[in-house]
Order: C-alpha cells, then structure tokens, then sequence
C-alpha cells in the first residue's frame, strides 16, 4: 500500500513545496508532522513524536487532520504496529483547490460551487452536514433554495463521479489498533436511501433509517455518542474524486487546443466527442471507443446546426492534423474515430514548452528548437542549415539551449573507441525529458512565490493587523449607528503613506497567487503528459 | 615510457577537438571565468504579463477565501500559547484556551486507528464526568450509613426494650448527629468536585493509604 506512494518520484522542491504548502493550510505543526512523514518514509505514531520533538498529542492532532484530507493513511507494519505515510501527490493537489471549486461552479452553479468547497475545507464530510451548510450559506447570501435543491445538486455530482464516498470502517472494530477501511465498487458512488438532517421529521427518517439499516456501516452509528444530531447517513462521509476532476479539466484543455488550432466548430465537435465518450470509457483510458460520424452527428447541441457535410469536412480536417488528436480507425456509420489523449496531452506539452523556449532564448532560438523537434536529430551542420541562422550565432544558440537541458545531443560512434573525430553528434530534443525538467522548475518557482508572499505578509505584519483593527472599529461604529464623521475619522487613522503601501503590497499578492494558479495549470498540463508517458 | 606516450596522444586528441567544435585558428576563445556566476544575472527577456480574466478573478478569489477559510479553521494546529508572564485568574475563564490536547473538532474516532484517540478535556465534559465519578462515591457512602443507621437503630430497639425511656432519648439523639455528620461530607466531597480540575484528578480518598499504613506497620518490627 505504503509501496506504490513512496515509490513516486519525489524531489527536493517536492517536498520543499509540500511543506510550504501544509503549513499555509494547516499551520507549523502539521507540517512538521508531514514533511518528517514525507522525507523519511512511513512511521510509527510514537517515532514520528520522537524525531520531530514534538508533544504525542501533537502529532496526534496533526495526523487527525492530515487523515481527514486525505493526505495521510494507515496501515499496518508488518511488526504488528500501525504507521502512517503521507502522500505527496495529494498534498501538491492543495493549489489547484480553486480550480476544483471553480468547475463545480461551471457545471452546477453555485450550489454545486458550495458544496466542492465546504467538501474540500474539511477533507470528508457527511451528505447531510454539506447539504445543511450549503443551504445555510446560500440562504445567507440571499437565494432562497431549499433543502432538496441543494441535495439535488449534491447526487448529482455523485451520480457524475466527481465526489464519491470515503472507505468506511468495518462494522465491529472495537478490538482491532486501527480500522481497515474498505468500500466496494457497488458503494462508491450510491447515494445514501436518506439523508435527514432535523429531528423535527422523526417519523419520516425513522422510517427512512430503518431501510438504511442493511447498510453495515449503521452500526456506526452507536459508536458516535458525542454529536447531537443523529442523521440517517451516519458514518458515510464523501470526498472529492480528484480523477474525475483532472479528467474533466483535462477535456476542457482539449477543446480549448483545438479551438485555438482550427475553430469553434472543430472544438464543438471535438466536445461532442468527449461527450459521447465520457459516458462510456475509464479514466486511464489512453484512447476513446470508436466513435462513429453519424453518432456524432445526432449528438451534436441543437443551437450549433452545422449540415452533415460540414462535420464530414472537420472530422477530416481534425484526422489530417499534425498533432493527431483525433484519428481515424474505420469507414463503418460514416466513418469512426478515436480521441487519442495521449497526443492531445503530448501537443499541450509541446506546445507549452515551445513557448517557454520562445520567452526564455528568444526567436532565432525557437527556430532552432522547432526545428529539432521537426527532424528528430541533426548534426550541428545540420542545424545551421535548416534553421537559416548563420554558423556562428547558431553554434551559441544551441549550445545554450544545450546547457540549460533544452537540448539533449546523442553519440554515435562510427569506430569503437568513441574518438570525437570519428563520432557523430546529433542533436535532439526529449520531449519527456524536457517536461520533467520544466514540472521540476515549476515546482520551485511556485514555492519561491509561496515563501515570497510569505516574506511581504511578514514584512507588513504591523501594517496588515492595523488595518484590520480599524476596520474592525469602522465596522462596529457603523453597526451601532454612528454617523459619517465618525467613521471617517476613524478610517483616517490610516496615513495616505500607509493607505499607499497597502494598496501595493494588496496587489502584489494577488498578483504573486495569480501566479501561483497559473504555474499549477502548467504543471497540470506537464504532469498529464509524463503521466499518461509512464504508464505506456 | 608508457607515460609519456599516453600524454602524447591526449594532446593530439585535444588540439583536434577544438577543430571539431567550431573553433578555428583565428578565434578567440571566450576567456577563463574564476568567479561564480552572479547571483542575479541580468534579464535578458523580460516575463510576459500573466493572462487576465474573468476566469482568473474568479479563481484568485477563490483561492484568497479558501486561505483564510483554512487558516482560521480548526484544522489549523497552532502550538499551545506560551505562559504568559503571570497567571491570572481570568485565564481559566477565557473561551479561546488553546492547549495541546484540546482538539477543536470531532473526528470520526471509528476511522482512525485507536491510539490517535485525544483524551478530549472540554470544560462541560470535565464537569460532566466529575459529576459522573462523585456519583459512585456518594452511593457507597449512602449505603453505608444506612447500613448503620439500620444496624443502629436495632440497637436501639433492643435498647429500648431493656432500658428506661429516659436513657433511649440520648441514645437517639446520638443517632441523628451520626447523620448530620454523614451529610456534612457529602457536602465537602461535592465542593471539591466542584473546583478545579486539580483536585478532582489528585483527590484521594485515603482508604488505599490507611491499609499500606497499617502494613507497613505490622510488617516493620519483624527483624
């Protein structure tokens, strides 16, 4: 279990962004807790207090909540004692949580955006407690919605897969040191038969409860004496099918690529596409089923009325491009096709690392990356000639690129003493070599932002707090019915100077998280690709 | 012989190597650095300005929320507050008392292997339970003097039987101030419960001491 975790490559701005990271989320000593956990491997609950210097109940509370989001695990040792791993994939998702809530939002508006993120905020949660919450907040907020919408909009999400319930606990584990948390195919995705929250409604959810009751998991609801309210899905709780999610994302980059490449048309198609697919195929599937013309025709939406011929042109249009996103496989119901996402997810990465290549060594060098990437391998000659450049410059162009791993160059010895005079020298560009590069430059330029905006909170400390405690004033004056001077004056506390350097450090920070986000959506992009690589 | 021969034909390697790169007779060779690379080299391309949105907003404030969301959360573990210089008494009265083995919500402790279990010390819990613990003890306690008063009032029964009517009367006002004795520790048991947790966890009721003393005194004068 512990095997496959420890086995993902990790690095030292990995884990030197995990820690950034947990800290920001869950304060100094989970992330003592966890980057100790992260270096070093599974530990026991007594070793980890020991080598990190911290208090048992600490480690206690931080492995609790580590648990509780999904970042740790248990499991046994094989020595008979219970130890605990982190998982560094998990802890890395952390920045891409607005991205998560984000697409909720999209697909089922903003209850569906309530629920992803009360979910996310507590790592599992019960049906009943997210639908009671999110009510509550959107009620809050000034929409009237009941109850039944909100819990609508949350079987939904499950129907769809992107949240599915947490293994649960075997029924009778009072004499076992840990639980062994197991949850069947069948479960995954079942929406509890009810979910009643208010005591009001005893009848009913008797009822409702008693049909629950071939459920094992009920019997845990005994156990829990301490909460007031019993809800008909104690002991189910629901997180986040971080899968589905990149699997939706990944869908969406698609059809942006190739509404960037072609046109809307070609993206709407390529959406039907998807559509059709998603239905039917896994997530790890690297190709789609084959999908034929006319299903896609009849699938098409209503608004977008192209004529059989038009979508007969874009198919062949899709199946000629060089990135070969989409190729053909048959003749059969007017000609199939599969998405393959392995290209898709290889043209994305191209074409990121190409940009990056034009931003960092300018033009004349990006002709001559391109150029490798077109052929393969050349020989330094080669190089000048294709690209155009002249000898000299080019000479420096590549070599540059070849010091900052952008080019890699392969031997071929024509005698077998490898004599340089007798050697060619080919240049090349790895594309997954590259990738793994640049995710590795990604991961330490996001935490340099990290610690960066961790230096200017700490630098304006004095500054931020002030702030706060005169709005806080402002705010209490305004609310006992104080009149405008009042308030004013208050405000005024803040010099025009002070008010100036908060306004800057303000937008340096969002724009330092702004960044943030977007160096997360290139490492979506980087890790998809190495991803689906390493599985072939 | 052998030595010299080796370094012989390295050399030729090397001039012939220059030639293969590209560096011709004439050129100069770029000149030896013996210093580290500047710390801030310049910038040769400028970044390009981040991509802006409807979107991005969108998420930036996301993200901002979902960060102080977490950090005021109760999964945000802080160390227990250092003593402050001087204990006050209001300490024990302020809501926020953050300690390490306090833990500001309920996990699911049937998901969790059973020895993170945190021996959660709340302030109506404790009361709870010393409410729970004095239960006991005041039943003993109970059971016991009526025990006595059963016992005492057979007594006096017989007592009454043999002696006068004037000498039972003492006898029975002996008894009810057995029972106002009772009563009187009932009531010192209850003021300690209600205290400080201090005295709870430290009270003693002195039984186990008493027969350790009694050993200890019967076994020590033997030689």
């Amino acid at each position: 279990m512990f095997a496959t975790e420890l086995d993902y490559r990790m690095s030292v701005c990995q884990i030197h962004l995990c820690s950034l990271l947990i800290k920001e989320h869950f304060g100094d000593i989970v992330e003592k807790v966890c980057t100790h956990l992260i270096q070093n491997g599974a530990k026991p609950l007594r070793v980890a207090a020991q080598e990190t210097g911290l208090k048992i109940d600490q480690v206690r509370k931080a492995l609790c909540v580590l648990v509780q989001h999904n970042i740790a695990s248990f499991g046994l040792h094989k020595r008979g004692f219970v130890e605990y791993a982190a998982s560094v994939e998990q802890v890395l998702l952390l920045v891409r949580y607005p991205r998560y809530i984000y697409c909720a939002k999209t697909l089922y508006g903003d209850a569906g955006e309530l629920i992803v993120e009360e979910i996310l905020q507590h790592g599992q949660m019960r049906m009943s407690t997210v639908v009671g919450r999110v009510t509550q907040r959107l009620s809050e907020g000034g929409q009237s919605v009941t109850n039944d919408h909100v819990k609508g909009k949350m079987e939904d999400l499950i129907n769809t897969h992107f949240l599915q319930r947490v293994p649960a606990p075997p029924p009778d584990n009072n004499k076992a040191a840990f639980p062994e948390l197991t949850i069947s195919e069948r479960d995954l995705y079942r929406v509890p038969a009810s979910i009643e929250v208010t005591r009001g409604e005893s009848d009913t959810s008797k009822r409702k409860r008693s049909t629950e009751d071939s459920d094992p998991q009920s019997s845990s609801k005994r156990l829990k004496i301490d909460s007031e309210e019993h809800a008909a899905d104690e002991g189910i709780l629901w997180h986040l099918n971080f899968d589905r999610f990149h699997k939706y994302l990944l869908d969406h980059e698609i059809v942006q690529a190739v509404s960037r490449r072609i046109d809307w048309n070609a993206a709407e198609v390529v959406r039907t596409m998807l559509r059709i697919s998603e239905l039917s195929k896994g997530l790890e599937d690297k190709t789609s089923h084959p999908i034929s013309l006319n299903d896609t025709m009849r699938n098409l939406p209503k608004e977008n009325n192209m004529k059989f011929g038009v979508v007969e042109q874009y198919f062949k249009l899709l199946s000629d491009d060089q990135t070969s996103i989409v190729t053909k496989v048959g003749e059969t119901g007017g000609g199939s096709y599969t998405l393959d996402f392995q290209n898709a997810c290889k043209a994305l990465v191209v074409s990121t690392i190409e940009s990056v290549v034009q931003e960092r060594f300018g033009s004349k060098s990006f002709r001559i990356f391109k150029t490798l990437l077109l052929k393969k391998y050349l020989e330094q000659k080669q190089v000048e000639e294709f690209a155009l450049i002249p000898a000299k410059e080019a000479k420096e162009l590549l070599y540059k690129m070849f010091s900052e791993h952008f080019v890699t160059m392969q031997e071929i010895p024509r005698t077998p003493d490898h004599a340089p005079s007798r050697t060619f020298f080919l240049f090349t560009v790895d594309v997954s070599q590259v990738s793994r590069m640049l995710l590795e430059r990604c991961y330490k330029s996001l935490a340099n932002v990290i610690s960066r905006r961790a230096f200017e909170t700490k630098e304006n400390k004095r500054l931020i707090e002030k702030s706060q405690r005169v709005e806080a004033i402002a705010a209490s004056l305004q609310s006992h019915g104080a009149d405008q001077s009042q308030t004013a004056e208050v405000e005024d506390m803040i010099t025009p100077l002070e008010k100036n350097q908060l306004e800057k450090y303000r937008s340096k920070m969002s724009k330092l998280e702004q960044s943030e986000l977007q160096v997360d959506s290139t490492i979506f992009t980087l890790g998809n690709f190495l991803r689906l690589e390493s599985d072939s | 012989m052998a030595g010299r021969g080796r370094g012989r034909g390295r050399g030729g390697a090397m001039a012939f190597t220059a030639e293969v790169l590209g560096l011709g007779r004439g050129d100069v060779l770029p000149p030896t650095t013996s210093q580290p690379p500047p710390l801030f080299p310049p910038l040769e391309f400028r970044p390009v300005p981040l991509p802006t949105g409807d979107e991005w907003d969108y998420l930036l404030l996301l993200k901002q929320e979902f960060r102080n969301t977490m950090r005021d959360s109760p999964y945000y573990i802080k160390p227990q507050d250092k003593k402050k210089d001087i204990e006050r008494y209001s300490d024990k009265y302020r809501m926020s008392n953050n300690s390490d083995n306090t833990i500001g919500w309920t996990p699911d402790w049937n998901r969790l292997p059973k020895e993170l279990k945190i021996r959660v010390k709340k302030q109506g819990e404790t009361a709870a339970r010393s409410a729970v613990k004095a239960v006991p003890n005041l039943q003993a306690a109970k059971q016991i003097s009526q025990k006595d008063v059963e016992v005492v009032t057979q007594r006096l029964a017989e007592l009454e039987q043999k002696e006068t009517e004037a000498a039972s009367g003492d006898e029975k006002q002996e008894d009810e101030d057995e029972e106002e004795i009772d009563e009187e520790e009932y009531y010192d048991e209850e003021d300690q419960e209600e205290g400080t947790d201090y005295i709870v966890s430290y009270f003693d009721n002195g039984e186990d001491d008493v027969n350790d003393d009694d050993d200890g005194l019967d076994d020590g004068p033997i030689y």
